[in-house]
C-alpha cells in the first residue's frame, strides 16, 4: 500500500481519510490471533508513522488494551509514533563505517540536528536513523539523505550536507511567499 | 502421573506439572518473585534457578515442567550461587531504600537478600530511574523500586482484565506503566489496587492516609469516628503474627478504641441498611416490568464494590442503569454519621471525622467522588486499609496480641450475619437473599444455615435459581417465578458474565466484586493473598456469621429503629437523599 493520491486532484490524503481507510483494512484483523504486528505495520506505511488516535483504534478494535498495544509499539525500533522528518538522513554504522569513524558522524549529526536517534527535528525536517551497511563500504563512512549517499563524511562536513537541505527548504519558502 | 526426584526425594506430580510446584509438594521451597499462582509461568525474575541432570544450563523451575525420571537438585552449590547472583544483579539496579520503604519488613526481595546472606551490594552500576506516580487518589508507583516481574501486569491483564498496565519500552529503561509511561489517572484504571496486593517489593502501594487520620485523632476539636469493613477482621490478625483466617473483631475494636478513636462503628451497620435498600430496589424493578410493564434496566447489578462501578463506567457504560443507585456501605455510613447521627448529638459537621477501615484501595477513591457529599460535605474523610491499620496500631506500641475483646459502639455499631458475608463472594447475594425471599413469601429462606450454597466458594462465576411460592398478599405477581441470579468476582469473570448476559442469559439479580474471593482478597489486605488464604478467610467471615443469633438483615433492630426514626421507609426521599447516587459514562482515552 502507499498513499494514494486523489487522481483528479493529486492533492495528498488528509489523516482523516487515512483513517477511514484504514478502519476498513483493520476490519481484516480483527479475531485473528497475532493480528497486531501486521495491523501497526500496516498503519505506519500509510501514516508514515503511529499516531495515537490509530493506535487507539487498533486496540478497541483488536479488543487489545492500549497499554498492550503502546508496549509493542515501544518495543521495536521499526514503530514510531513522530511523523518523520521531510528528509530522513541514515547514518551506516556497518563495520567499515563503524571503524572510519560513523559514531563520531553520527554524534555530530545528534549535535547539528538536536535530536538523537530515532528522532525529529521540532520543524519536522529532519529524522535521524542508523543503519547496518549500504553497500557503499569503499566510500565509507557513508550516509544517506532520502536517496542521496554522501561519501566519506567527516564529522566536521556534517553542517555543511545540513545546510544544504536546510537552503533547498528555504529556497521552496522563498518561491511559494513569491 | 510422572515420578521425578527432587534432591533425592521421590515425588509424583500430575503431567504439566512445574519444577517448582512439585518442590513445594515435597517441602522445598523454591524462591520466586515472579510466580503467579495459576497462570502460565513467565520467567520473568530467573531466580528460581535449579539444577537438573543432564541439563546443560540451570533451568528456571517455574517454567520448566517436571519429566518422568527427571533428577532435580536445588540446593547445590551451583544453584544456589547462580540464584544469589540473580538477587544480587536486581539489588544492583533497585533504587529503594529499605529503611524508609513502606515495604520494610513485607518485601520479598529484602526477605531473599536476607535468607541469601547477601551482606554487600558487589555489583555497581546504573540503577532504575525514580518515576513515582500519585496521580490517583487510591495508589502510588514508583518504578524505581520495580523488579520488573510483572507480576502486576498478570494481574491487571488476566486477573481483573482491565490492562492498564503493561511493559512499555525495551531493556534497561523499559517501565512497567499505563501507555507511554504516562500516569494511572489518564488511562482506564479502576484502582481495585491488585498490582500493590501482589507486588513483591514497593513499587506499587495505597496511598496512605496515615499522617491524616494521626492528626484529626490529635486535633481535640474533632470526633474521630470509625468504621471497619466485614473483611478485615477476617485478616487483620495476620499483621501480628496470627494464621489467616482467624477473626479478630474484639481485639480490632479494643486496639481501635486505643489509638483514640471516640466511637467504634462498623461498616456492617450499613451493609445491613443496603439490604433493604438494595433489596427493596431489586422487588421495585421486579414489579415496574412484571406488573406495570415498564422497560426496566435487569439484571440489576450490585453496587459495593467501587472498582466494580469504575470497571462498569469504562467498559461497559451501556449497563450503569443496571447498577444498584445504592451507595456502597461504607459511603452510606459517611452519610449517616454527618447527618443522623451529627443531629443526634447536635454537633457540627465540620467537629466530625469519619475514617473508613477497609480491604480495599479503590475506598480511597470512591470516598473521594464528587457525588459522595450527601451531608454537605465529604461524607468520609479519609480510608486506611488493612495493612494501614496495622500499622498505626503498630505504631501506637499497642501489643495487639493481648488485647482483650471490646465491642462496637453504638448506635452504628449492631449488624447481622447477613453483613459480615458481604465479605465473601456471594455473601451481598446471600444476603439480599435471605431477606427479600422473607419479604415476599412472609418465610425464611428454607436453606440449611440459610447459606446458598452454590454461590459460596471461588469458582468465577456462579449461578443460582430460586423458585418463589406461597406469597404474601403484596408480591403474589411473583408467584412460580423462578429467581435467577450470578455471582461473580475478578473483574475478567465480571467479562465473562458480561458475555453470557450478552448471549442472552436472563437473571434478575447479579452481584459482582472487584477481587478474586470478594473483599477478603481485597487490594488493601494484608499480602501474601492465595486461594488457600482466601479460603481460610471465607470460611472466617461464614463462622462469625453462622456464631450470631442475628442473622438477617431485616431483623437488625437498630435499622428498624432508623427507620422509624429518620429515614421513613426504603427508597423514600430521605434514603433517596442519602443512600443512592448515580452513575455516569467515562472515557478509556482521557
Amino acid at each position: 500500500m502507499s498513499l494514494e493520491k486523489c487522481p483528479e486532484c493529486s492533492k495528498e490524503p488528509t489523516e482523516d481519510e487515512l483513517l477511514a481507510q484504514f478502519e476498513e483494512i483493520l476490519d481484516g484483523y480483527v479475531g485473528k490471533p497475532g493480528g497486531l504486528i501486521p495491523a501497526l505495520q500496516t498503519a505506519q506505511k500509510l501514516f508514515g508513522y503511529l499516531p495515537k488516535r490509530v493506535l487507539q483504534l487498533i486496540s478497541m478494535k483488536l479488543d487489545i488494551p492500549y497499554s498492550e498495544v503502546t508496549g509493542v509499539v515501544s518495543f521495536y525500533s521499526f514503530f514510531t509514533t513522530v511523523p518523520k522528518g521531510k528528509y530522513m538522513v541514515r547514518v551506516c554504522l556497518g563495520t567499515a563505517c563503524y571503524v572510519r569513524g560513523g559514531k563520531d558522524v553520527l554524534a555530530a549529526l545528534e549535535k547539528e540536528l538536536e535530536i538523537g536517534v530515532g528522532g525529529t527535528t521540532s520543524d519536522g525536517l529532519f529524522s535521524l536513523d542508523v543503519g547496518r551497511c549500504f553497500g557503499a563500504c569503499g566510500l565509507a563512512p557513508v550516509i544517506m539523505v532520502n536517496d542521496e549517499t554522501h561519501q566519506r563524511v567527516k564529522p566536521e562536513k556534517v553542517k555543511e550536507i545540513i545546510d544544504f537541505y536546510r537552503d533547498i527548504e528555504m529556497t521552496i519558502i522563498k518561491e511559494k511567499a513569491g | 502421573m510422572v515420578t521425578l526426584s527432587i534432591n533425592n526425594i521421590n515425588v509424583e506430580v500430575p503431567e504439566g506439572t512445574t519444577v517448582l510446584e512439585a518442590a513445594k509438594k515435597v517441602g522445598i521451597n523454591i524462591p520466586t518473585l515472579c510466580h503467579f499462582e495459576g497462570k502460565k509461568p513467565l520467567g520473568a525474575c530467573r531466580v528460581c534457578l535449579v539444577e537438573i541432570e543432564g541439563g546443560r544450563a540451570l533451568a528456571a523451575s517455574c517454567s520448566t515442567p517436571v519429566a518422568h525420571g527427571m533428577k532435580v537438585f536445588t540446593n547445590t552449590k551451583r544453584a544456589r550461587s547462580a540464584r544469589k547472583t540473580v538477587v544480587e544483579l536486581l539489588l544492583s539496579e533497585h533504587n529503594g531504600e529499605c529503611k524508609t520503604c513502606d515495604r520494610n519488613n513485607d518485601c520479598e526481595l529484602q526477605n531473599l537478600a536476607y535468607q541469601m546472606g547477601i551482606e554487600d551490594i558487589r555489583l555497581k552500576g546504573e540503577v532504575a530511574k525514580p518515576h513515582i506516580d500519585k496521580s490517583t487518589p487510591a495508589l502510588v508507583r514508583d518504578n524505581g523500586k520495580c523488579i520488573k516481574c510483572r507480576r502486576c501486569v498478570t494481574v491487571c491483564n488476566e486477573v481483573q482484565a482491565v490492562g492498564a498496565l503493561f511493559p512499555q519500552g525495551r531493556g534497561f529503561s523499559s517501565m512497567i506503566s499505563p501507555a507511554f509511561m504516562s500516569d494511572l489517572e489518564t488511562v482506564a484504571c479502576v484502582q481495585c489496587g491488585q498490582c500493590a496486593a501482589v507486588c513483591p517489593v514497593g513499587a506499587i502501594s495505597e496511598r496512605s492516609h496515615i499522617d491524616d487520620v494521626w492528626k484529626a485523632l490529635d486535633d481535640p476539636t474533632k470526633m474521630v469516628i470509625v468504621q471497619t469493613a466485614p473483611a478485615i477482621r477476617a485478616a487483620l490478625g495476620e499483621c501480628f503474627g496470627y494464621e489467616p483466617g482467624t477473626l479478630v473483631t474484639g481485639k480490632m475494636v479494643t486496639a481501635l478504641k486505643q489509638l483514640g478513636f471516640d466511637k467504634v462503628f462498623d461498616t456492617n451497620f450499613t451493609a445491613d441498611l443496603t439490604i433493604i435498600e438494595e433489596g427493596t430496589e431489586l422487588l421495585m424493578r421486579l414489579k415496574d416490568k412484571i406488573v406495570n410493564g415498564k422497560k426496566v434496566a435487569l439484571p440489576q447489578f450490585t453496587s459495593c464494590s467501587p472498582g466494580w462501578i469504575n470497571f462498569v463506567e469504562y467498559f461497559y457504560p451501556e449497563y450503569t442503569e443496571n447498577l444498584s443507585t445504592c451507595k456502597s456501605p461504607q459511603q452510606m455510613f459517611g452519610a449517616l454519621a454527618k447527618t443522623y447521627y451529627a443531629e443526634m448529638l447536635c454537633k457540627d459537621i465540620d467537629e466530625i471525622v469519619v475514617v473508613s477501615v477497609m480491604p480495599c484501595t479503590a475506598k480511597k477513591f470512591e470516598c473521594q467522588r464528587e457525588e459522595m457529599n450527601a451531608s454537605g460535605i465529604q461524607d468520609v474523610d479519609y480510608v486506611l486499609t488493612t495493612r494501614e491499620l496495622a500499622k498505626m496500631i503498630k505504631q501506637a506500641g499497642i501489643d495487639f496480641t493481648s488485647l482483650p475483646d471490646s465491642k462496637m459502639d453504638s448506635p452504628l455499631g449492631l449488624s447481622s450475619g447477613a453483613a459480615d458475608i458481604f465479605a465473601n463472594t456471594g455473601g451481598v447475594m446471600e444476603a439480599a437473599i435471605r431477606t427479600v425471599y422473607e419479604i415476599v413469601t412472609g418465610r425464611e429462606l428454607p436453606l440449611e444455615n440459610l447459606h446458598v450454597e452454590p454461590l459460596m466458594g471461588l469458582d468465577g462465576v456462579k449461578t443460582a435459581t430460586l423458585k418463589i411460592e406461597g406469597t404474601q398478599p403484596d408480591w403474589s405477581f411473583l408467584e412460580g417465578v423462578e429467581l435467577k441470579v450470578a455471582v461473580a468476582h475478578g473483574l475478567s469473570n465480571a467479562r465473562k458474565l458480561f458475555k453470557s448476559i450478552e448471549n442472552g442469559e436472563e437473571y434478575h439479580f447479579v452481584e459482582v466484586m472487584t477481587c478474586p474471593g470478594g473483599c477478603i482478597g481485597g487490594g488493601g489486605q494484608p499480602r501474601f493473598t492465595d486461594d488457600s488464604v482466601r479460603q481460610k478467610r471465607l470460611a472466617a467471615i461464614y463462622a462469625e456469621d453462622e456464631g450470631k443469633e442475628l442473622r438477617k438483615s431485616h431483623e437488625n433492630p437498630d435499622i428498624k429503629r432508623l427507620y422509624e426514626r429518620y429515614l421513613g421507609k426504603p427508597l423514600g426521599e430521605t434514603s433517596h437523599h442519602l443512600l443512592h447516587t448515580h452513575y455516569k459514562k467515562k472515557e478509556i482515552f482521557k
